[in-house]
């Protein structure tokens, strides 16, 4: 009985306005009373029946919920015989709640279109060899799947046999075609355009990063802030002292009316849902636009940022850098190249990737010894040559000469933005390389848009000599820039930020090397391609690592804030206006105050789902 | 200790989270403090001792407070 009368709670609401529409038209077209009190005394039970159930469920489990001040509001107005009250309350008290759920799936859009993304079923091989269609849910690692033409890929994976193009959008945010065959990885939610392989799955369900994205996504939209925390803690008793007070007021007045009226314009309707329909659809948008932002609070904080830091090697810059410009000095430069070419194969340095690109096919003469010079290079020793690798400190400990023409070369490098690669044979200077990374495209024009979005400082951290640095901080706008700095001197350098100046600082640097700085800021974002490691790290996860998203990331927190505290302020105003046109007009009553709660309600819903169409521009 | 999320229909009003919250506490065997309900995902989340009580008798009291359940994962 009591789930039936819930299951048709929309039924109901449409029976209870025609007999509200049925009771008025005979009132003022024939004047007949009876018909008018019978049937809003029939519309009254039946619109108060689905709220008394919640109300007695709620009650059950101790929770003093809206339903239970309405259900005695309309109970109360029965029992003094304000029919039309009773009528009109229920109506719109249950015609809200149906409205509320439309919007309110509306907000949660972008969210359901992203969990809709994953995928169900899987063609999984059975014991007979045979491929069977099963539940995603049954598919375990090590299984072998087949995929065929535009299906989705159910799993992480391994491409066992086949080859074919799939769409890596959902976890990219990249929607041209990957080329895949044997080997390479399949990521569970991409959709194979063309082609059928086989794929042996590798992780399934949660474990894989469509699983974790989606997880992430989730719990950011239900997280919540110290605000909002507040705001629970606060209903939990808000309801049952209005109740309080209602009765109080009954006790020293007598008058069921005002007690009744206060119950109804006491719901805290739009309070409680203000800040979380903000959440959704603030998240829901970045969602959709390959923007991850780990709830509520790094909103917050993201929305009020001082200072961006960023590291430059792989952030600012495309982190491949290559050899752009080179001198040779004195004789033998083809064993010199060799030597160098030996020590850098050695080395995990993204710098020796370059050097080893440029040197190209060569013989490696064995390097005997090397010894790793912090923040200077490699001194190693091969063929019996003692060679050095590595910057001018490096040279200048090594006792390297540097005559007048290397001099001037090194400007003249330095000039141009290069990191410098020097390498002596013997104390002898050989050769000098100039090695460029190429700035990020757009990266200019992306930095400057945070400029406007309100971030006071932009900061770019690096390892590199200051002199590059200097040059790339002056070609991108940016307000400070510093060099020769190690991973813990960057973390000290955002702790002293954080801690002395009293900022608030984003960090966006790669997620390995950078994870203390990553952590010590407010808002940490790792660009690593790896997804992995940038989901688990970051507060506001970039797809594909792509840099232009970060306007639209900081818009976005900003207008969500500013969202929310929009809906606060109708809400609260909204019961404070209620209460004192209570206490200072004639006109307010129960059905009045219904009704500009409902209204309340759908106003910062409808404010909420403007969030979704939000975009930076 | 096992661990269940269990997707119900679209939850529309906040004071659902506190019934339900209210609801699955109040079973035995049912970890008070792992008790989480999303309201913008509609799930919930509970870790339970599966002796004492039963991924069944979870949703029963779910159903009974008027909301239906959807599916449910058991770990």
């Amino acid at each position: 009985m009591q789930r039936h009368i819930l299951k048709n709670k929309n039924k109901i609401t449409l029976i209870n306005g025609i007999l509200i529409i049925v009771g008025f038209f005979s009132k003022w077209t024939m004047d007949n009373m009876d018909i008018f009190t019978g049937s809003l005394i029939i519309a009254s039970i039946l619109g108060v029946a689905p709220i008394a159930i919640q109300a007695y469920q709620s009650l059950k489990v101790k929770v003093v919920s809206i339903d239970v001040l309405v259900t005695i509001a309309v109970v109360g107005a029965l029992i003094i015989q304000n029919y039309e009250e009773s009528a009109i309350v229920t109506f719109l008290f249950l015609f809200g709640a149906y409205l509320e759920q439309r919007t309110l799936n509306k907000t949660r859009s972008a969210i359901k279109e992203l969990t809709e993304m994953a995928p169900e079923k899987a063609l999984k091989q059975m014991d007979n060899e045979e491929f069977m269609v099963v539940d995603v849910d049954e598919v375990d690692e090590g299984d072998i799947l087949l995929v065929k033409t535009g299906a989705k890929i159910p799993v992480d994976g391994t491409v066992l046999k086949g080859e074919g193009s799939i769409n890596e959008a959902s976890i990219t945010g990249e929607s041209i075609p990957v080329r895949k065959e044997e080997g390479s990885n399949t990521y569970a939610g991409t959709i194979l355009d063309n082609g059928t392989i086989q794929i042996v799955a590798d992780r399934v369900g949660e474990d894989t990063t469509f699983g974790k994205i989606i997880e992430l996504v989730e719990e950011a939209v239900d997280s919540k802030s110290e605000a909002e925390r507040f705001i629970d803690r606060f209903s939990k008793y808000y309801t049952p002292a209005v109740l309080v007070i209602a009765i109080v007021v009954w006790l020293f007045s007598r008058e069921i009316e005002l007690a009744i009226t206060i119950l109804v314009l006491g719901c805290p309707g739009a309070l409680v849902i203000g800040v979380p329909v903000s959440n959704v659809a603030g998240v829901g948008n970045g969602a959709r636009n390959g923007v991850l932002l780990k709830g509520s609070e790094v909103i917050s904080d993201f929305s009020r940022l001082d200072t961006m830091v960023f590291d430059k090697t792989g952030t600012l810059t495309v982190g491949n850098p290559s050899v752009a410009e080179k001198e040779y000095y004195g004789d033998n430069t083809g064993e010199a190249l060799k030597y160098l070419a030996s020590v850098e194969r050695e080395s995990d340095h993204p710098l020796a990737k370059a050097v080893l690109e440029e040197i190209g096919e060569t013989t490696f003469p064995t390097v005997e010894k090397t010894e790793v010079i912090k923040g200077g290079g490699i001194v190693a020793s091969v063929d019996g040559h003692r060679i050095a690798v590595g910057n001018v400190t490096l040279m200048e400990r090594e006792k390297v000469e540097v005559n007048e023409k290397a001099q001037a070369d090194l400007v003249r490098f330095e000039k141009n933005g290069d990191s410098l690669v020097l390498t002596s044979v013997d104390g002898k200077l050989k050769v000098l390389m100039g090695v460029r990374d190429q700035m990020r495209p757009g990266v200019k024009k992306d930095l400057r848009k945070l400029k406007e979005l309100g971030v006071k400082n932009l900061v770019m951290l690096s390892g590199d000599n200051q002199v590059t640095v200097d040059v790339v901080s002056r070609e991108l706008g940016l307000t400070e820039a510093r060099g020769n700095m190690l991973p813990e001197d960057k973390s000290a350098y955002i702790k002293k930020l954080i801690e002395e100046e009293g900022q608030i600082v984003a960090f966006i640097g790669d997620g390995v090397n950078d994870s203390p700085s990553l952590a010590l800021a407010h808002v940490g974002i790792a660009m690593g391609s790896g997804t992995d490691v940038a989901i688990e790290t970051s507060d506001v996860v970039l797809m594909n690592s792509d840099f232009s998203r970060l306007p639209h990331a900081l818009g976005l927190t900003k207008a969500t804030a500013r969202n929310m505290k929009q809906n606060i302020f109708v809400a609260v105003g909204v019961v404070v206006l209620l209460l004192t046109s209570l206490i200072f007009s004639e006109w307010m009553s129960m059905s009045i105050g219904m009704l500009v709660h409902e209204v309340s309600i759908l106003v910062v819903i409808l404010n909420g789902m403007r969030l979704l169409r939000y975009n930076v521009g | 200790m096992k661990s269940a999320t269990i997707q119900l229909e679209a939850l529309t009003c906040p004071s659902c989270i506190q019934k339900i919250e209210g609801g699955i506490k109040g079973l035995e065997g049912v970890d008070q403090d792992a008790v989480k309900v999303l309201f913008n995902s509609s799930k919930v989340k509970v870790d339970f001792d599966a002796d004492q009580v039963s991924i069944d008798e979870i949703e029963e009291s779910i159903n009974k407070l008027g909301y239906d359940v959807i599916k449910s994962k058991v770990k």
